[in-house]
């Protein structure tokens, strides 16, 4: 690329994704939040309250650990697994949203909303509030409340309140919903901290860039253990903001390929999945224009994937926009493949990761293998599997 | 002229306020709808919006969702809302039919095709809930250039450059959002909503049609006394629901109510 990659434009458009799509009441906080957000992040003062909340607070910066056992068992290419798992709270979302919770307190709201799948955003954001004294109102598909039961319990401990939804299929995109219409009726008081790159702008741009520092350590710490950048990123992609986290820094790197996961639950021929990349196509969800799980008549189809973190029929506009230039490359795990890769990473390298973070593990023990031992991947570890427990233990017929 | 515009010129002339009903299409079941249309005419209403249903209506509160849930599970959609508004058509060549959804939907077939449907089905407006007119012009441009009026919302938190906003993107009517909240919700304040309608018709002349939390007789004629039309839904559409096995039963309340309500904003 000649061009130093600036997206999006001043109205939130990635080429032709992204933008704002919302109803009138949303305008005006959309546009108090926006310009909020675009004085702060160049206030050297918010900058350095951030920097310190994600250095003392969330343990910054995660390490980028060399798997050199299951590197040497792929035979292929040196893996490193940028660790947002030992992460305050045990993934990537914390990242978010301490620089979203920031924000809030700069612009004086008291009650904060926030939509969960996996409930790690959901306990990053009870998290924040319970430092910050705020009010939270977390709202989870019943679902998700069902299959994430632990983290459940985690965001009640923290003083949050879980609304579950029953609406629609009772997973993330009706969380979503439901945080919206909550804060149609409170906008005067409440900011909602989106969970991914997702929504109306500003937030897929906002997530970005307070993920972003994912990929900023990264690239130095890669530089510093190998002397030059990686030659490839794995992350999986829900939302999108762990992979855009990772990928963002390295975009005008034209080296560097970049493979964002998507969900394929029982496989994408099935119409059983969660991969609007790779299998869906452009609409219009959640604020913003996208690639869309939807059928012929616009309305949005019921995703299926065994993590409920990737369960959601959209995806952040700005990974659309990445998949039609050809900057990255979107492909797909199956449930059965995810669940290969979850137990790889545990027994190879003692560490047990988020279904989330198996599918990009899964991915990679097919890249690695074609890449050359002094080749470098770097796969985006975004989560722990501390949450899943229950999860795996019922399918392997354990009562815990 | 349009027939919206027509219609909103005769009610000013007689001083009497537009009553515009929200049905979604198809609820509770594809047939129920075009009669009830004919019947709601008969009882008065002067515009009739028919709601698109949509899998995901971020805007709307549990009883308007139900609605689309509804009509969804009897694989209403799009094609077949324009369908029911030509049958409609048939045998009313006066009263205005307001389309009013959310933009999937339309993003699916197509903006061009979406207006070339609209016009075959002879659809007088347009209302996405989810599409400001920043993102709206191109939309907008195809349904004006076939006389089909694109409508749109503003809200209790709008300014008046947004306003000024909506007077030049929007032509058949303003609708109103009475309450920052969702559709259904209760907590309408009539002074509240006089004060900011007295804003909004400083910089339009668009006819406001005031709309979200009108229940009953006594809301709408406050309502009436302060907009030039009042939109009431989730009232009519708890009639079904009440009555989910009794269609007839759900479809002569609906129109008692409608009844009631035009004798109480005539008086
Ligand atoms: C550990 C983990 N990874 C990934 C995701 C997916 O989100 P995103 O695609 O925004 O990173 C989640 C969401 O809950 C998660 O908990």
């Amino acid at each position: 690329m000649n061009n130093k990659y600036n997206m999006p434009d001043d109205r939130g458009h990635f080429g032709p994704y992204g933008g704002i799509f919302v109803a009138e009441t949303l305008m005006p906080p959309i546009q108090e939040l926006n310009e909020a957000y675009q004085r702060y992040i160049n206030d050297p003062e918010f900058i350095a309250e951030l920097d310190k909340d994600l250095k003392y607070y969330v343990g910054r910066p995660s390490p980028l650990y060399h798997a050199e056992r299951w590197s040497r068992e792929l035979g292929g290419a040196q893996i490193y697994l940028k660790r947002e798992d030992l992460n305050h709270t045990g993934s990537h979302k914390i990242n978010n949203t301490v620089g979203q919770a920031l924000l809030a307190k700069r612009m004086g709201k008291t009650r904060i909303i926030a939509e969960t799948g996996a409930g790690q955003h959901g306990v990053a954001t009870a998290t924040i509030a319970a430092r910050l004294g705020l009010e939270c109102v977390v709202y989870m598909g019943a679902v998700d409340v069902a299959r994430q039961s632990l983290n459940v319990y985690r965001m009640k401990l923290l003083g949050a309140k879980v609304v579950a939804v029953e609406s629609g299929s009772k997973t993330l995109k009706d969380a979503l919903n439901e945080a919206l219409r909550d804060w149609v009726t409170n906008v005067d008081n409440t900011f909602y901290i989106i969970g991914t790159v997702a929504g109306p702008h500003p937030y897929p741009a906002m997530v970005r860039d307070f993920q972003s520092i994912i990929g900023r350590e990264a690239k130095e710490q890669c530089i510093e253990a190998t002397g030059r950048l990686p030659d490839a990123l794995v992350a999986c992609v829900g939302g999108g903001s762990n992979a855009i986290g990772l990928f963002y820094p390295f975009i005008d790197d034209a080296s560097v390929k970049m493979y964002g996961v998507e969900a394929a639950g029982d496989g994408v021929a099935t119409g059983r999945h969660s991969a609007p990349l790779c299998a869906g196509r452009p609409g219009v969800l959640h604020g913003n224009r996208t690639y869309l799980m939807c059928d012929d008549d616009g309305e949005i189809i019921e995703t299926h994937s065994i993590s409920a973190g990737l369960d959601y029929p959209g995806v952040g506009p700005e990974h659309a926009w990445l998949k039609d230039t050809g900057r990255a490359t979107y492909v797909n795990i199956t449930d059965t493949e995810a669940l290969e890769g979850f137990y790889a990473l545990t027994r190879m390298e003692g560490i047990i990761p988020a279904l989330e973070s198996s599918h990009a593990m899964a991915y990679a023990m097919k890249l690695a293998p074609t890449m050359s031992k002094d080749e470098t991947l770097i796969i985006n570890l975004s989560g722990r599997g501390d949450k899943d427990m229950q999860t795996m233990a019922k399918r392997e017929g354990i009562e815990l | 002229m349009s027939r919206l515009a027509s219609t909103f010129e005769e009610l000013a002339k007689t001083g009497r306020k537009a009553l515009i009903p929200f049905i979604t299409a198809g609820d509770p079941s594809p047939n129920f709808t075009v009669p009830l249309m004919h019947a709601m005419v008969e009882a008065g209403v002067d515009v009739i919006e028919l709601g698109i249903p949509f899998s995901d209506p971020m805007a709307d509160g549990p009883v308007i969702q139900r609605a689309s849930e509804r009509a969804l599970a009897h694989k209403m959609s799009l094609r077949r809302t324009l369908e029911i508004a030509i049958e409609f058509r048939k045998t009313n060549q006066t009263t205005p039919v307001v389309l009013m959804g959310y933009l999937n939907p339309i993003e699916a077939m197509g903006y061009e095709d979406f207006a070339n449907a609209a016009q075959r089905a002879d659809i007088d407006g347009v209302l996405t809930v989810d599409l400001p007119p920043e993102e709206g012009m191109e939309c907008s441009a195809l349904l004006k250039a076939r006389d089909i009026d694109p409508i749109f919302l503003l809200a209790p938190n709008s300014t008046d450059e947004r306003v000024q906003k909506m007077d030049l993107a929007g032509s058949g009517y303003i609708y109103y959002v009475s309450l920052k909240g969702v559709t259904g919700a209760g907590h309408l304040n009539i002074t509240d909503v006089e004060n900011k309608l007295k804003q909004i018709k400083a910089h339009t002349n668009l006819p406001i049609a005031v709309g979200f939390g009108v229940k009953d007789a006594q809301t709408a004629q406050a309502i009436a006394n302060v907009g030039d039309g009042v939109v009431i839904g989730s009232a009519l559409i708890s009639k079904i629901e009440a009555n989910l096995d009794n269609p007839e039963q759900a479809h002569k309340e609906i129109i008692e109510l409608l009844v009631s309500i035009r004798q109480a904003m005539d008086n």
